[in-house]
């Protein structure tokens, strides 16, 4: 079977690689690229663990083909924080005690992160509707969605102009 | 899972030459049921053959008298189209109830159609707007309506080598309007266990002047029930309208049993999410000035 060579940018770094035209890109980020924060839960896009933004958009990673990402551009867990600094997110994450084994962490990162870039202040219902399909089989979601509900008080705070 | 072939053609000529050359290759547009199925073995292509590289087939576009969707928009990109949430506002969210976001981000109402399950969403909001899908072959292109697509479940009309390409939808005017409501154990992320689409036309003092009503999950495929709209044609939706309705949505549903509901529960949600999608649409379109 002839490999196919793909160009996209991942996490702002233009990147190539050689894959099986079946690999999902999960399988590429983590085995190929060697960025492992991605997880893979179900394999079928049921419980988000590898949920990384693809052309801006929030995605299953196990259910893009890794050639599709042609020419596009992937954000995952390891583009959220800035060098050794924390997104808010993140750091909400930890001081909530949001986890628990840390599996579903990444994929729960990531959609947290891409909900607040579009609305950042969203209520209650929203995060839990927007988090439906990251599932976390440790913390029973409240101090998931107490951790984004403060992450976003945070960042409306740091937008507003001093 | 054995690796396929992958192609990527930018026209619609050059899928078909694809997919017409190889019976067993698949076109793939957001693959939230493709790349399921080809991981679980379920099927094997020997070749996929990706759309949405063909600028046609993705966003909304206004031609005529029609709204025009890419075969490959996904779910949510719906939503961003303003003049289609308000014309079509049923057929938009019921493409937004299925699965989670980032399933929606790449789902597309299409490939909802096209696996042919009973239940899935987007179809009864769609064959109660009276969609049409414009479907490409190696015959050329033909246009068909949606709900001669499904034929049973994980069975579709569409010969070898033909993908659909578009949907389209009516630009209407006012005092239309639908909605979708469907009925499932959880508040997100599940198989519907009824669901139904409504379509009301009314004119300026409220009588109903068309109404089509589609069910889904209650049969082997989606179901227009004329008997429903047929009960509401010519009446301001009265209490007794609305039961005629209900007998006759109930009288069409044949479904079966199963973990997530029985024969006499779906029969019994049919006819209440049936009268509640009614007047969701009604009020829609009666807010219409």
């Amino acid at each position: 079977m002839n490999r196919i060579h793909v160009n996209s940018t991942v996490n702002g770094d233009a990147t190539q690689f050689l894959c099986d035209p079946g690999a999902s890109l999960l399988d590429v980020l983590r085995d190929t690229l060697h960025l492992t924060g991605s997880k893979e839960g179900c394999g079928s896009g049921d419980c988000g663990a590898c949920t990384v933004e693809l052309d801006g958009e929030m995605v299953c990673s196990c259910l893009v083909l890794a050639a599709e990402a042609e020419g596009r551009t992937v954000a995952t867990i390891e583009g959220v924080a800035e060098g050794s600094v924390l997104h808010p997110v993140q750091q909400k994450f930890l001081e909530h005690a949001a986890l628990q084994c840390g599996f579903c962490t990444p994929g729960f990162i990531v959609a947290a992160k891409s909900l607040l870039d579009r609305n950042p202040n969203p209520t209650e219902t929203e995060v839990r509707y927007w988090l439906a399909g990251n599932l976390c089989r440790c913390t029973g979601y409240d101090k998931i969605v107490r951790a984004v509900m403060d992450a976003a008080a945070e960042l409306r705070q740091e937008r507003t102009p001093a | 899972m054995p690796s396929p072939a992958f192609h990527a053609p930018d026209t619609v000529e050059g899928a078909v030459a694809l997919l017409s050359g190889d019976p067993t290759a698949r076109p793939l547009s957001g693959g939230t049921d493709l790349i399921v199925q080809m991981r679980s073995g379920r099927i094997a292509p020997s070749a996929v053959v990706d759309l949405k590289r063909i600028a046609s087939l993705s966003g909304v576009r206004r031609e005529g008298d029609a709204f025009v969707i890419g075969a490959a928009t996904p779910c949510t990109a719906l939503k961003n189209d303003a003049d289609l949430c308000a014309a079509w506002p049923g057929v938009v969210e019921a493409a937004n109830l299925i699965g989670s976001v980032q399933v929606r981000n790449r789902a597309t109402m299409a490939g909802n159609l096209c696996n042919a399950s009973p239940a899935a969403d987007s179809v009864p909001a769609l064959v109660a707007a009276g969609a049409s899908c414009v479907v490409a072959g190696p015959a050329g292109m033909r246009e068909v309506a949606v709900q001669d697509i499904p034929v049973s479940p994980g069975r579709t009309s569409l010969a070898s080598g033909e993908f659909v390409v578009e949907f389209r939808l009516p630009v209407r005017g006012t005092r239309a309007a639908d909605a979708y409501l469907r009925s499932i154990p959880r508040t997100e992320m599940d198989i519907a266990v009824v669901g139904v689409g409504a379509n009301i036309e009314l004119d300026a003092d409220g009588t109903c002047t068309a109404a089509s009503i589609a069910l889904g999950a209650v049969a082997p495929t989606v179901v227009l029930v004329e008997a429903a709209g047929a009960a509401l044609v010519g009446t301001r939706l009265e209490d007794d309208a609305l039961a005629s309705m209900v007998e006759a949505v109930t009288a069409a549903c044949a479904p079966i049993d199963d973990k997530r509901g029985t024969v006499a529960y779906r029969k019994a949600m049919a006819g209440v999410l049936a009268k509640r999608t009614v007047q969701i649409a009604a009020q829609r379109a009666g807010a219409k000035a």
